[in-house]
């Protein structure tokens, strides 16, 4: 199969067919980043706010999680740039077992993410008016747990189709779909995962450190 | 590029002719509509949608005049009030007045504008009618099921404690708005890679540039309003305290997420309007445009300043006065980029030839209130004045001026102007111009003693008034009831073209846009063969030839 044969019949050509493509999928990372902008927003709202119960909130989670986290996370973004240069030469299987590992670091991380989580509701800090803690009674602390399971709990649902979006390219790379020199799919579901990574990578140091 | 001299109109086609296969009977079926990537059949499923909704968000708004004929009360309870404009609200502004003009003339005319044979995403594109369906109903379900009383606001902490329905109209918005994001974000691309040969950047019809920055924000500001609503609805249904008082959140914090959405949202409805405002009067003063390069970037520069200017809504929501005083400033910026175009548009008609069609009579309409709702815009943008007139119906005035009389006409006048090419039929031309001057007329007599009211003091959102603005209000009804029917007569008159209406031909009005540069209906492919642009649009300079298929070559 040539690559000539992937031509929308409304393209002139492949190439300005993938540079829609690849224009499109930055569009969305816009509206992707627009979105967790709202959030960000509300954190510094109540960051000003609450200055204290913040900096204290911090201290109340696993900054160990939270690290191994985002070297997990970051290695994933590795494979999935790795699975997008393997498949440009034209080496699918390859590619497939990348985004696999990709999907499996994205697994690792969720299930940290939910060991943390259960660590957390075993010590009372659920969000808003579920929260139920004797130890840490800053005015705000139940706010900042309510912003720690918006942010965190958005972007999981984020990893998640991630996972469903590489999965599926894993498989389609593992049966050759990409070995005929276009690998435009590819190339975008890693895009996304990068963003993905991103996000985790201003949601740390907000959430664990400062 | 230089205004081109008027020059006299073509004579009309000697034997106008029905493109025998088109967008609409090449398939048939209900599956071949369902499942469509023509832009085309997407824009016509938007027609009927969005028409719908608008009959809908109108019958609402009859409901709420019929209850403000008496001071006491009329035909419903305040809660049924409070209930009625809300869905008003909601239905106008989330089902018509934003996906309208984009979904339906956008869709239709944008690819054919540059030559392309589709948008560069068909499967997206019939995703966001879908979206759109999906959004309608979950909110429509909403209220049929109770209905919501916190206005389309939603303002914080009421929305959040109210005992209506309303997560179910919250989550409608939601899943709509990311019809709206699908539909800008396919215009962009499609600007950017589908132009044909010859048309450049500042080639582009002036309607693809005001469309481009309408999608701008409605990809950067659209998402904003979706993670505002979601959290309205988390917490009416869990009270997590993010926008709780009692919990430690902030419900300005809401205004501020709402209004950075909601108010660049009012251009996402006006500069569509603007964009077929720009094609219209070229082509009914056959003349180009006076001034290309300033019409369109004044739509990136509204797109731009839209987003500085939200802080306008909060002036008496205990923001400080350097803020307001600041966002006051910003919005005037608006004002100057809009005068840009108003000026240029009717500098356009200085030496063209003008005749006074149909979708003529709604341009006139559309600049009075586009002026007269911009200048109580710029009014109620002066902090000082805006306190005497805050939440009153001063500014329910002002609004339906600038985003509902202006969009409707622009919506009005691209109905008339494009029918020929979207159909291949005439309308009644003298039913056209009867019922322009009912709605034109209605809508002045609607909102003209609004702007009395608010200005002596009656407060919006109420069911019950004192009996000294008994008097403007029967004027307003009146008002309302005369637009009501001249929308009846539009729909009339429209139905029967469909079937008896005389054929138009390729180019009924002589006219020189892009888009009338191939067959009416045109055919499913757009364009018989690939298109070369060598002349630019609406170049009126080459005399009494127009009407023609194939002029381009």
């Amino acid at each position: 199969m040539q690559p000539e044969s992937y031509v929308a019949h409304h393209f002139p050509n492949l190439r300005q067919q993938e540079h829609a493509a690849r224009l499109g999928m930055w569009l969305f990372l816009a509206t992707e980043i627009l979105l967790f902008g709202g959030l960000f927003t509300a954190y510094s709202v109540y960051r000003f706010l609450y200055p204290e119960a913040f900096a204290k909130g911090s201290e109340h989670l696993s900054v160990a999680a939270g690290t191994v986290n985002t070297i997990v996370l970051i290695t994933s973004s590795l494979t999935a740039a790795l699975a997008h240069h393997l498949v440009e030469k034209k080496r699918g299987k390859l590619a497939a077992c990348c985004l696999a590992i990709t999907v499996l670091l994205a697994l690792a991380f969720l299930g940290i993410k939910a060991w943390e989580w259960t660590h957390d509701f075993r010590e009372g800090f659920f969000p808003g008016r579920f929260y139920d803690s004797s130890e840490f009674t800053l005015t705000g602390a139940p706010m900042f747990f309510t912003m720690y399971f918006l942010l965190t709990g958005l972007h999981g649902l984020h990893v998640l189709v991630g996972m469903t979006v590489l999965g599926t390219l894993g498989v389609l790379s593992w049966r050759g779909k990409y070995d005929h020199g276009y690998v435009t799919p590819v190339e975008l579901g890693a895009m996304y995962w990068h963003l993905v990574d991103l996000i985790w990578i201003f949601l740390y140091p907000l959430l664990y450190l400062i | 590029m230089p205004p081109s001299p008027a020059t006299i109109p073509p004579p009309p086609d000697s034997a106008p002719a029905y493109n025998p296969r088109n967008y609409l009977n090449a398939e048939a079926g209900i599956a071949s509509w369902l499942l469509t990537r023509d832009h085309k059949r997407i824009a016509i499923m938007y027609l009927v949608l969005t028409s719908v909704a608008f009959a809908l968000g109108g019958l609402f708004a009859m409901l709420i005049r019929l209850e403000l004929l008496t001071p006491s009360n009329t035909i419903m309870s305040a809660a049924s009030y409070n209930r009625m404009f809300t869905l008003h609200g909601v239905v106008m502004i989330f089902m018509f007045l934003i996906p309208a003009i984009p979904g339906v003339f956008g869709n239709f005319f944008l690819p054919l504008m540059l030559g392309a044979r589709d948008v560069a995403f068909p499967k997206l594109n019939l995703l966001s009618v879908y979206l759109y369906a999906i959004g309608a109903s979950i909110a429509l379900y909403g209220m049929v099921h109770g209905g919501a009383d916190t206005g389309w606001t939603f303002y914080t902490p009421y929305s959040t404690t109210t005992i209506t329905k309303v997560v179910p109209i919250l989550l409608g918005a939601f899943v709509l708005g990311f019809s709206s994001i699908l539909t800008g974000l396919n215009f962009i691309v499609t600007s950017h890679t589908l132009r044909a040969p010859g048309i450049t950047w500042m080639r582009m019809p002036l309607f693809v540039w005001s469309i481009y920055a309408t999608s701008i924000i409605q990809i950067l500001a659209t998402p904003v309003l979706g993670i505002t609503l979601a959290l309205v609805a988390f917490e009416h249904a869990f009270g997590w305290g993010i926008f709780d008082p009692a919990r430690g959140g902030d419900p300005i914090l809401f205004q501020h997420m709402f209004w950075f959405y909601s108010h660049p949202a009012v251009y996402i409805m006006v500069l569509p309007a603007m964009a077929v405002i720009s094609e219209v009067i070229q082509a009914a003063a056959r003349k180009n445009i006076f001034g290309y390069k300033a019409v369109a970037f004044s739509s990136l520069g509204i797109a731009f300043v839209g987003f500085f200017t939200w802080g306008h809504h909060l002036f008496v929501s205990g923001q400080s006065t350097l803020d307001a005083g600041i966002f006051g400033v910003l919005s005037m910026f608006v004002g100057i980029f809009t005068a840009i175009k108003v000026f240029n548009w009717t500098a356009t008609l200085y030496k063209g030839s003008v005749k006074f069609y149909t979708w003529f009579a709604y341009f006139c309409g559309f600049i009075f209130f586009i002026v007269f709702g911009g200048m109580t815009g710029i009014a109620l943008a002066t902090v000082s004045l805006d306190v005497h007139w805050h939440d009153t119906y001063f500014v329910v005035a002002h609004f339906h001026f600038i985003m509902v009389g202006s969009v409707i006409m622009a919506w009005l006048a691209a109905l008339h102007y494009w029918w020929p090419k979207m159909f291949g039929r005439m309308y009644s031309e003298g039913w056209g111009l009867v019922s322009a001057v009912l709605i034109i007329l209605g809508f002045n007599a609607t909102f003209i003693p609004q702007f009395l009211l608010g200005n002596a003091g009656m407060p919006r959102r109420y069911y019950s008034y004192p009996e000294r603005f008994w008097a403007l209000n029967v004027a307003s009804t009146a008002g309302a009831s005369l637009l009501a029917f001249g929308f009846a007569i539009v729909l009339i008159y429209l139905a029967i073209s469909l079937r008896y209406g005389p054929l138009a031909g390729p180019n009924p009005w002589g006219s020189k846009g892009y888009e009338w540069d191939t067959l009416s209906p045109p055919p499913p492919e757009n364009f018989l063969e690939n298109k070369v642009y060598t002349r630019a649009a609406h170049d009126y300079t080459g005399g009494g030839e127009g009407g023609g298929v194939t002029h381009a070559a």
